[in-house]
């Protein structure tokens, strides 16, 4: 069973008055555990494509489908239930929600996305403050923490309530190269540790060398179709 | 949904100037239409309280026609032996009717044998009067009580009567009547006391004893034109009214129709219209703190939707369900509400309890310093609470609904 599947997968938009074509009969699959990247230029469609897998946003041709569930069959709330289930998220701005603490953050999707109870809550945030390297830091708020400090925070909201996959959208682009390769590490670490599968996008070449299976997209189409780096 | 509230306290918290400014506003409305109402009232119990209690009673009776009239103060109107018989065996049958006391009104020449003028009279029997008017002794400025209120042989006189006429406790005067078949006539009588004024009518008549009235109208039966009459409690006005109406509605004439008249005292009264102004002026300015808040809460949630659509794009994405979304928004609506309602009720509170130590004296027409004692009814509290906190959460709900319809992809995109 594959954990994304796409098949001759399209999206696109309309501008005004102008059809934006930004994904064209795309066509791969991902297994679960794997550690992803999509690699390309600005507006190569890499974004679309990560919006489609989150169930964000709906093909508007071919066939997606992500951990056996059609993506375009979802309604606007089905969507938002599963993604609370399955999906977790990590932005290239770190979008922690400011008036929180890291453990806050952390602990947002198990408290108003899936009603954990308190205590398992809490073993749970701590365990992945541990894991992430943050718990001396669990009380400061995100302006006291640095752009890489952020960025573990939120690879820890991501994975708290046990997603099946990751989804990181330039994860790296507001970090230095040094920060960047340390979330990476991190990030595979978290795979190797829970299991989950990790797919990210970047438009840096030296990056791209951190996943292990990588697609290149290029003005909607796919360059290459899953090369181990 | 005590985690939502909390999330919504914080984000309240994180921008605290415009939480403050807009509680301040909301505080602001609150302590002005609970001063308001709790002044206004006060003024109007102290007004009502003055003219049902020292002159007109909560309610009064005539025969038919007699109100119509009453200027004229006409004689041909009166209420005979038969019909007060009637009219008194209905008022004992009500428990919430305290005291009346039959009247005899009319109008006479007052002389201090230089000067003449005229003068509004109300025969009584004093202790009945002074039963159903509690008040009416505290008017007194110059003289002594007897009887409870009047002796036999001599006069109550209106102080601007007094001043005019320049007559004092101890003068004898002489009162000339014209009685119902029209033929005049005049006895001496000696002014025992001088009444304060009253705005209304009624607040600048004379009181005689009710035998001497009868006495100077050469009257020879137990005729009144008037019974004021006492409730235990000014609440149940409404209700005696009806009752008393519908008990004296059979006293019918010849022709079938109804000989006796019920009026309560706001039928008679034109602080009555004053007291209604009052409440017109309560209800704008309820008017006015349900748009104050409506505006203030709207705004400032439109501004926090606008101003967060990234962080509504991101709690989006990671699966918050949309509902809670929209609970969230609607929490900080109903926060600031309540934060505004309770703050804004203690200051108004605490300011009617320091309007009742330092107490506020005004004069209203000729009424010299009458005294403000502001009170306010829990439920009148209660209520006004519970407006400006439903009018914030209505006011929250359109930009809560918009930051939880909004679409994740292009919140996250916002910049």
């Amino acid at each position: 069973m594959s954990l994304v599947a796409a098949t001759d997968l399209g999206k696109t938009y309309r501008a005004g008055d102008v059809d934006v074509t930004a994904l064209r009969g795309l066509n791969f699959s991902i297994e679960p555990g794997a550690f992803v990247a999509f690699v390309g230029p600005s507006g190569s469609g890499k974004s679309t494509l990560l919006n489609l897998i989150g169930c964000l946003d709906k093909p508007s041709n071919g066939h997606l489908s992500v951990l056996d569930t059609d993506v375009a069959s979802l309604g606007r709330r089905a969507a938002a239930e599963f993604r609370g289930s399955h999906i977790g998220f990590i932005f290239q701005d770190f979008n922690l929600i400011p008036v929180l603490s890291a453990y806050e953050n952390i602990e947002y999707p198990l408290l108003m996305v899936q009603d954990w109870p308190a205590q398992k809550r809490r073993a749970r945030v701590n365990e992945l403050l541990d894991a992430v390297g943050m718990a001396d830091q669990a009380g400061k708020r995100p302006d006291q923490l640095s752009g890489g400090q952020k960025q573990r925070v939120a690879v820890a909201r991501a994975l708290a309530t046990h997603p099946k996959l990751v989804l990181a959208d330039e994860p790296t682009a507001n970090l230095d190269h040094d920060t960047a390769y340390r979330v990476l590490d991190l990030m595979k670490q978290m795979r190797d540790e829970f299991g989950t599968s990790f797919v990210f996008s970047t438009h840096d070449p030296k990056i791209m060398g951190a996943a292990e299976i990588t697609f290149g997209l290029e003005d909607g189409r796919l360059t290459n179709n899953g090369g181990r780096s | 949904m005590i985690k939502v509230l909390r999330l919504a306290a914080r984000n309240l918290a994180r921008y605290w100037r415009r939480t403050l400014l807009t509680s301040g506003l909301i505080i602001l409305g609150i302590v002005a239409v609970l001063l308001f109402v709790s002044v206004s009232g006060s003024f109007k119990s102290v007004m009502i309280g003055q003219i049902t209690d020292s002159m007109m009673g909560h309610l009064q009776i005539h025969r038919k026609g007699y109100v119509a009239s009453i200027d004229n103060l006409p004689l041909n109107l009166n209420m005979k032996p038969k019909m007060v018989e009637k009219v008194e065996q209905a008022l004992e049958a009500i428990p919430e009717i305290a005291a009346w006391s039959p009247r005899l009104k009319f109008g006479a020449m007052f002389s201090n044998f230089t000067e003449t003028t005229s003068i509004r009279l109300n025969g009584i029997v004093p202790e009945r009067e002074a039963a159903a008017m509690p008040d009416l002794a505290k008017r007194l400025v110059a003289g002594d009580l007897a009887n409870g209120l009047v002796e036999r042989g001599k006069l109550l006189i209106p102080e601007l009567l007094a001043k005019g006429m320049k007559v004092k406790p101890g003068d004898t005067v002489v009162l000339v009547a014209t009685n119902r078949d029209g033929s005049v006539n005049g006895q001496t009588f000696v002014v025992q006391g001088v009444l304060e004024g009253v705005s209304g009518p009624g607040g600048r008549d004379g009181y005689l004893h009710m035998d001497d009235a009868r006495a100077l109208l050469r009257m020879d039966t137990d005729e009144v034109n008037e019974i004021a009459v006492r409730l235990k409690d000014i609440d149940r006005l409404d209700r005696v009214t009806a009752r008393l109406r519908s008990e004296l509605e059979g006293f019918v004439n010849q022709q079938g129709k109804a000989m006796i008249d019920v009026h309560a005292w706001d039928q008679l009264s034109p602080f009555a219209n004053i007291a209604r102004m009052i409440d017109l002026l309560d209800l704008f300015i309820r008017i006015m703190l349900v748009g104050i808040v409506l505006i203030a809460i709207m705004n400032v949630m439109i501004m926090a939707v606008y101003e967060r659509i990234r962080e509504i794009g991101t709690i989006a994405a990671i699966g918050t369900p949309p509902r809670r979304i929209l609970a969230l928004f609607v929490s900080e609506g109903f926060l600031l509400g309540l934060v505004g309602t309770v703050i804004g009720t203690v200051v108004s509170l605490g300011l009617i309890y320091a309007l009742n130590l330092w107490p506020v004296h005004f004069n209203f027409g000729r009424q010299q310093d009458l005294v403000l004692v502001p009170s306010i009814a829990a439920t009148d509290v209660l209520l006004i609470g519970a407006i400006v906190i439903l009018v914030a959460v209505i006011a929250s709900l359109q930009p809560a609904w918009k930051a939880a319809r909004m679409d994740p992809i292009s919140a996250l995109r916002h910049v």
